[in-house]
């Protein structure tokens, strides 16, 4: 079966879990921004958790289903009607063939997740369904969603609906959001003053701000401790020779506005990075609206690994919650 | 009185470049699918029309400021 595109929305691509151990090659891991909203709303229809979803940002798509399915819509609070009718997100209910569904102005969050029962079933590309549209790969021809596109369902019977995620165990960012950063390699590049301004500032979520990265200004500039830039380096201080680059990294070009690198980031370059948001947080910044507020948290490698656990719990509790 | 709302979260703009006049000013008329002003997001600049007829009573976001998703951007008087 198929769902008809009849309006793309803003920017929605088909998203899965990515493709990791490209990286080195330059081909980024991508996947969902909101790793825990793609997998709950997988489980709520009866789908494994990697199955392919769309990621809407924003403003949702118009959808025509062309036979009978059962839906849930995760993440940002982006509210959904079948037809007209009002639907509960972050609850499975059905479609039935020939009805639309379309959503309401976004309320809280960045990005929603829709799955539908058999999971999307474009071709796999490097072991993926998830679209790279800046290398033109995965998804419908490695772009986003058009008007028009007949996007492949597979086979599948669907959860029963009113299956639903509690409360408790849905995430979305504070305001101010909190990010929790490891400082890193390259933070003895950055003054002492430097480095406590950074945490003590709050920032505000650049519009720019995409699958690539997510920019935060408003806090003070950046100054670095004096040294002379090394063979191969560029002359700004904030510059470095090559180096590798992490998911969750946090470059700051010229010390001035910095970036959190997210699924679809370059995967190296010549800027210093002061240390990388941990993974736990990382499902948050893909929830992040322009302009929010955004306070930096220090963190230790045993709190982060800590954060990483109760992530996995809560992983575990979603998935009893649907048993 | 009918209103124009913003579709998405972003900066709002009154005019289409910063050497152009606004869109449009209190006391235009507006036909059905004009265009009211820009939302910069994503790197992206993207029309809020109306979809509504009448005439600018107000513009009730500045120029540049931020707007969220359904937020009134101008009052229009039937």
């Amino acid at each position: 079966m198929t769902v008809k595109v009849l309006n793309p929305g803003l920017f929605t691509t088909i998203q899965d879990l990515g493709r990791p151990g490209y990286f080195h090659l330059g081909i980024p891991i991508g996947g969902g921004m909101d790793r825990l909203s793609l997998r709950a709303a997988n489980l709520l229809v009866g789908n494994p958790e990697d199955a392919a979803v769309l990621e809407t940002v924003f403003m949702g798509p118009q959808l025509e289903f062309e036979q009978d399915a059962t839906v849930a819509v995760t993440g940002a609070d982006l509210p959904p009607r079948v037809d007209g009718e009002a639907k509960e997100s972050w609850t499975a209910f059905k479609v039935k063939a020939g009805q639309t569904l379309t959503f309401d102005y976004l309320k809280e969050g960045a990005r929603a997740y829709i799955a539908i029962s058999g999971g999307i079933d474009t071709p796999l590309y490097l072991g993926s369904r998830s679209t790279y549209p800046i290398g033109a790969l995965g998804g419908i021809d490695g772009r986003p969603v058009a008007i028009g596109d007949q996007i492949p369902i597979g086979e599948g019977a669907g959860a029963k609906e009113g299956r639903s995620i509690p409360d408790a165990l849905r995430r979305l960012p504070g305001n101010p959001a909190e990010l929790r950063v490891l400082p890193g390699l390259y933070w003895r590049l950055i003054t002492e003053e430097a480095g406590r301004n950074f945490f003590e500032d709050t920032w505000a979520v650049a519009p720019e701000a995409d699958r690539m990265g997510v920019r935060f200004r408003g806090g003070r500039e950046m100054t670095f401790k004096e040294r002379e830039q090394p063979f191969g380096a560029g002359s700004d201080p904030s510059n470095i020779v090559d180096g590798c680059y992490s998911y969750g990294s946090i470059q700051v070009p010229g010390g001035k506005e910095p970036i959190v690198l997210h699924r679809d980031a370059v995967s190296g370059g010549g800027y210093f990075t002061l240390g990388a948001v941990i993974s736990a947080d990382m499902d948050l910044i893909g929830q992040l609206q322009p302009h929010t507020p955004t306070r930096f948290v220090a963190v230790d490698m045993e709190q982060a690994l800590a954060a990483r656990a109760e992530r996995a719990a809560l992983r575990g509790r979603i998935r009893e919650a649907l048993q | 009185m009918a209103e124009v709302k913003s579709p998405i979260p972003g900066t709002f703009y009154r005019r289409p470049s910063p050497e152009e006049p606004p869109f449009k000013s209190e006391g235009d008329s507006v036909a059905v699918g004009d265009v009211v002003g820009l939302v910069e997001v994503m790197k992206s600049f993207i029309e809020v029309k109306s979809e509504v007829a009448g005439t600018i009573k107000s513009f009730t976001v500045e120029n540049e400021q931020p707007v969220t998703a359904g937020a009134v951007v101008a009052e229009l008087d039937d």
